[in-house]
């Protein structure tokens, strides 16, 4: 270029040339920011490899399916665009990671926008039972104050879109049978669980034989058979009941950290 | 600018629905500014992304009669040079200043304006690398001005909405830069009339050449 270039052709053209496209990505960045697009990433779990989807708000669908089933059912249920991502954000698996390994401080932010609030309150809950412990759904229906709503509370579960996050593993039937999981059925539920520490073939065990809750003789205390009170019963002491009616009438007075509800969903 | 008048209804009427619009017809612009104030892809990049972001939040909280009167233009220009100058300034905490990085885009020729000879392709290459580098060396303020004016075409007051300054300023300060420019493009050691015959041919000494010409 020469000086007479430069008054053939005027600055302001120049500096008009100056003009230029953004990276590819740049857009969609700012669309997943603040949550109106998302992406995913695979993440290794006690069930093997998951996808995560997340956008600036949080986790919002988390999913076994292979990517194309994945992207697919994430459009139709959420309906927001979606990208994949080679790995989730570091903060962010940390806190999953620490979060499926039983740390309930990390703090894994969810985006559950689009979902009723019974279905929140049913997923928040859970969220509260412990790593390696189970509670049935009549004991999620207790909790929320909604103790009629045990069949809707298992379908809130069955819709969970963060399972391991929100550990709907953790809720069974009241009859002490497993029951579904969204992840992969009754299996998954027992691999799941079993990673957690949790004996499923000896609680399936004592559950087909009748018993639903564990007391001790000492303390005259029950409790739901995996809460952590019963699991420190020694064997002598340790006493399995029926219903909580039975138990009552025994003189036992139920645990306050497992809240054990009877089987017809009432609270004790 | 009439498209960006029917955006603000669109948005003011349903945000969420109508913001990717907003980004697809932003996001070239406002990181053509970014990469203008600050010479750094990646930072242009992060700046223009965070702009966006910003404008979302702070429409979230606005009535949407107010977003409906946002003049678009002017208002994301102005997040836009203040996230430049923010991260600038923490930049220049770190490095000393006028630490140029190379600009040239890989690739991308500007659109022919029917003027040019064919063959003046790497002259116009040459001319946008040189002219954007010598942006860079004019004081932030007036930087600001020349970027908002000329580069991203705003009018002489909507610059000044943008800037936060009166037109009279916008305009002594938009005559400074481009004085400035023109000083520092014609200062330039490979400037001058070359041989008729070597016009197109004769090798150029490339970017670090304009920086041996700043004071």
């Amino acid at each position: 270029m020469t000086t007479t270039d430069l008054i053939d052709r005027p600055l302001e053209a120049d500096l008009r040339a100056l003009r230029t496209s953004a990276p590819a990505d740049l857009g969609l960045g700012a669309l997943v920011d603040v949550g109106l697009a998302d992406r995913y990433a695979p993440l290794a779990t006690p069930l093997g490899r998951a996808f995560v989807a997340w956008n600036g708000r949080g986790v919002s669908w988390i999913s076994a399916a292979e990517p194309a089933e994945f992207e697919a059912s994430f459009r139709a249920r959420v309906g927001r665009p979606i990208r994949a991502a080679d790995a989730l954000p570091d903060r962010l698996a940390r806190a999953i990671e620490r979060r499926l390994s039983g740390d309930r401080r990390a703090r894994v932010p969810l985006d559950l926008r689009g979902h009723t609030p019974f279905e929140i309150a049913v997923w928040t809950k859970a969220l509260e039972i412990p790593r390696g412990e189970v509670r049935p759904y009549a004991w999620i229906a207790a909790e929320i104050g909604r103790p009629r709503a045990v069949r809707a509370v298992g379908t809130a579960l069955a819709h969970n879109p963060v399972p391991l996050v929100v550990p709907c593993h953790r809720v069974v039937r009241s009859d002490g049978k497993l029951g579904q999981y969204s992840m992969g059925g009754p299996d998954a539920k027992r691999r799941v669980l079993g990673a957690e520490g949790l004996d499923t073939a000896a609680l399936e065990r004592e559950a087909s034989s009748g018993i639903r809750f564990i007391g001790s003789d000492t303390t005259h205390i029950v409790c739901h058979p995996t809460c952590r009170d019963a699991r420190r019963v020694t064997g002598r002491h340790r006493v399995g009941v029926g219903s909580l009616e039975a138990a009552a009438a025994a003189g036992y007075r139920p645990c306050r950290h497992c809240r054990p509800v009877s089987v017809s969903g009432r609270a004790a | 600018m009439e498209p960006d008048v029917a955006l603000a209804t669109q948005l003011a009427r349903d945000l969420d629905a109508a913001f990717p619009r907003l980004v697809e017809a932003q996001a070239d612009r406002l990181y053509t500014i970014a990469l203008r104030l600050l010479g750094d892809r990646r930072d242009a990049e992060e700046v223009a992304q965070d702009a966006l972001v910003r404008a979302y939040r702070a429409m979230t909280g606005y009535p949407p009669p107010r977003i409906a009167e946002l003049r678009l233009g002017p208002w994301l220009a102005s997040i836009t040079v203040n996230l430049a100058r923010n991260k600038r300034r923490r930049h220049d905490d770190r490095n000393p200043p006028l630490a140029l990085e190379p600009i040239v885009e890989a690739g991308f020729d500007p659109p022919s304006d029917g003027r040019s000879r064919p063959d003046t392709t790497a002259d116009r290459r040459e001319t946008k690398r040189e002219l954007a580098a010598a942006l860079l060396t004019l004081p932030p303020a007036v930087r600001a001005a020349v970027v908002l004016r000329h580069v991203d075409g705003l009018s002489v007051a909507e610059t000044a909405e943008a800037l936060g300054r009166p037109e009279g300023t916008i305009k002594a300060q938009v005559h400074r830069g481009l004085a400035r420019l023109r000083a520092q493009l014609e200062a330039r050691p490979s400037a001058g009339p070359p041989s008729p015959e070597l016009a197109s041919h004769a090798p150029r000494r490339r970017g670090p050449a304009i920086l041996e010409a700043l004071p």
